[in-house]
């Protein structure tokens, strides 16, 4: 298939918003790879979606949660000591890390979770890889009355356990998960398994802009919430647009929740960050974008990590919420069609990253917010003073304090 | 007539159904793998699904996702299923094999050089459980060319129109899956089954075979009343986990699984 006919005309509005085709596609990505059981429910949700975005009491119930109860619009951070650190452009922080439970997450769970209860879905399920989309999720829940259950790979429970703790708080129940890498991957298989057994009473919550569509389109509607201030915010504060957004990527939704409404706006470069892990000449890391080829997986048509008889490959990256093989499926046409850019950033850089925006700023940034913040560093030193990064410091790195402690060989308990 | 035409009318003319038997390839290893192909056919079973080995297999049970799991440990691949198929094949011209798996192994290999392999190996139609016939089209139309079959699955959530369309694009036969969850789930509803299977009949002249849940000579008798056949997956896979170290016990247990089933089926009618 031709990536061509879906090149963007500089300044048009109609393109990007137009996507994915009513087939679920962003060029030859994306597409409903599912089993046919799950096909009458991945209809259904996205006639219900397409009957409810534009439904002016949905749009004010999103509304006025996301701003009394998740705490928008969060705040465009002017970094200064960083930016003078570092000696080059204007470093702005894009602070998701300040919404209510810590991280970007919580934007898409609002939306989805209204979305379960118009289609009077009493349960929500949810995969989670570093547990801050399940706690957004087992919080959503809360919220609304809603039964929860949250799929979780072992490994991953090993390395979060605060979070796990935190969902069960919620009462949600954790499910662990172990087969296969025993990571994010796993637990989504897992929760498209218990959707498939519960589609009448259940509403899967995807975390990411991955899964079969319409999930890719609605979770990032629901998170270009953050791109849509950001512009607003940038304007107001500098009368003009950033020059540069920067936003790690694992499955993609906070990258492209800050990419989508800057896609037309063809001056702003879009970087997205992908782990390296131990570093990418070792071959343990998770960069499908960076080195990857493209692939079915869990719903969707994209860039995969996999070897050449289409097996998967495990992944590493120091970050459990970055450690996945796949991407969302419009990722890989921004790259295909050059609108952004894919760099990647090994462990050892995050952390350096985390330690410096604590010591510079006085902010604990999440391992895989790291990551974006390690990159934005190396790209803000090339550019001019007078133009603007910006970093979408997609979560807050509470949960990272006990593998941070134990690099360093500090005991917490 | 292909292979599953021929399957069929002959079941027709004796008055039987289609007793369909599915192994992962390479599980636990791949001399085991055609050694139980041929042992089954001996004990009544029609139509071979082979599995294709894959590192997230989202539709399956826990006893077929860890027969994948130890397929893969052997390292086994698309192109060693295709192996697997082609030495069963030199012995037997006559049993249908469908393969059974996720399209990426398939996406890697290339469309094309996957037609030609499989058709190559003694291959007869494709079961892809996470491609729908929408995203389907391409690679469906390029194995009907070829002879080879795609078989489409329907299940208990599929709505009338669609079921048309999956009618229409089948070849080979069409799987029921037979209950909302997984392979190897318990809960079979026979009524229900019983009333969807009769109206999709009304719809296609193609076989309907119903799989998930049938694991015994009772349940798949009570199946075979009601559908052209069944499929028994997860009842055998389970056997191999038991006997994982000793391939003569398998091929003795599964052996007088098959039987057992058969005698069930044959005696239902």
């Amino acid at each position: 298939m031709k990536n061509e006919q879906y090149k963007i005309p500089p300044g048009s509005n109609e393109l990007s918003s137009a996507m994915p085709d009513e087939r679920g596609y962003f060029g030859q990505y994306g597409g409903k790879f599912v089993s046919e059981t799950l096909m009458a429910a991945i209809s259904e949700l996205e006639t219900e979606y397409r009957r409810l975005k534009n439904n002016p009491e949905f749009i004010a119930q999103i509304e006025r949660d996301l701003k009394d109860y998740v705490g928008r619009e969060s705040p465009l951070y002017y970094a200064e000591r960083l930016t003078k650190h570092v000696g080059g452009a204007k470093i702005l922080l894009k602070r998701e890390d300040l919404v209510h439970t810590g991280a970007h997450k919580i934007n898409n769970c609002i939306g989805q979770a209204l979305l379960a209860k118009h289609m009077g879905k009493p349960r929500v399920i949810a995969e989670t890889g570093a547990g801050q989309h399940g706690v957004a999720s087992a919080t959503v829940a809360a919220r609304f009355g809603l039964e929860c259950c949250v799929y979780m790979g072992t490994e991953d429970i090993a390395r979060q356990s605060l979070n796990v703790y935190r969902m069960k708080l919620l009462g949600a129940t954790v499910v662990p998960v172990d087969s296969g890498t025993k990571t994010l991957k796993d637990a989504l298989s897992e929760a498209m398994r218990d959707w498939v057994a519960n589609v009448d009473s259940t509403y899967y919550i995807i975390g990411t802009v991955a899964g079969p569509h319409p999930y890719p389109m609605l979770v990032r509607d629901f998170q270009a919430v953050i791109g849509n201030e950001t512009k607003r915010q940038c304007q107001a504060q500098y009368g003009q647009l950033p020059d540069a957004l920067v936003a790690c990527v694992g499955g993609g939704s906070n990258a492209m929740g800050i990419f989508y409404p800057f896609i037309d706006d063809t001056s702003v470069r879009l970087i997205g960050v992908e782990p390296a892990g131990h570093g990418m000449e070792t071959g343990k890391h998770a960069a499908p974008l960076s080195v990857g080829s493209v692939g079915v997986l869990q719903g969707n048509r994209t860039y995969l990590m996999q070897d050449e008889d289409g097996l998967i490959l495990d992944t590493h990256s120091v970050s459990a919420g970055l450690d996945y093989p796949g991407v969302g499926p419009e990722h890989s046409w921004l790259k295909d069609i050059k609108r952004a850019e894919y760099v990647t950033i090994d462990d050892e850089e995050a952390l350096g990253a985390f330690r410096q925006l604590n010591l510079l700023e006085g902010i604990l940034p999440a391992l895989e917010s790291a990551h974006a913040v390690a990159y934005a560093m190396k790209l803000a030193a090339q550019m001019k003073p007078d133009e603007i990064l910006v970093i979408n410091l997609s979560g807050r790195g509470d949960k990272d304090i006990p593998t941070m402690a134990g690099i360093d060989g500090i005991s917490l308990s | 007539m292909n292979r599953f035409e021929e399957r069929f009318s002959t079941l027709q003319v004796s008055g039987k159904k289609a007793l369909v038997v599915y192994i992962v390839a390479g599980d636990p290893a791949s001399e085991t793998t055609v050694r139980l192909m041929h042992e089954m056919v001996s004990q009544g079973a029609d139509i071979i699904e082979l599995g294709v080995p894959f590192t997230d297999p989202e539709a399956e049970g826990p006893v077929i996702q860890l027969g994948h799991e130890r397929a893969l440990r052997a390292r086994t691949t698309l192109t060693d299923t295709l192996a697997m198929a082609r030495a069963f094949r030199q012995q037997d011209k006559k049993t249908p094999i469908a393969l059974m798996g996720y399209i990426n192994p398939i996406e890697a290999m290339g469309y094309d050089v996957f037609v030609d392999k499989a058709l190559e190996s003694g291959i007869d139609g494709t079961i892809i459980v996470n491609l729908p016939p929408e995203e389907g089209e391409i690679l469906g139309s390029a194995m009907i060319e070829k002879g080879l079959s795609p078989i489409y699955l329907l299940s208990p959530t599929t709505l009338n129109e669609r079921a048309k369309l999956i009618c229409k694009q089948s070849r080979g036969f069409i799987y029921y899956v037979s209950l909302k969850g997984t392979t190897g789930a318990s809960n079979l509803n026979y009524t229900e089954v019983a009333e969807r299977v009769a109206k999709f009949k009304a719809m296609t002249d193609t076989p309907i075979l119903v799989g998930f849940g049938i694991k015994d000579a009772e349940s798949a008798g009570k199946i075979s009343k009601m559908a052209d056949g069944a499929v028994v997956g997860s009842a055998i896979v389970q056997l191999i986990e038991q006997n994982e170290s000793e391939p003569e016990v398998i091929l003795k247990e599964v052996g007088s699984l098959v039987a057992s089933i058969r005698e069930g089926m044959d005696s239902a009618q």
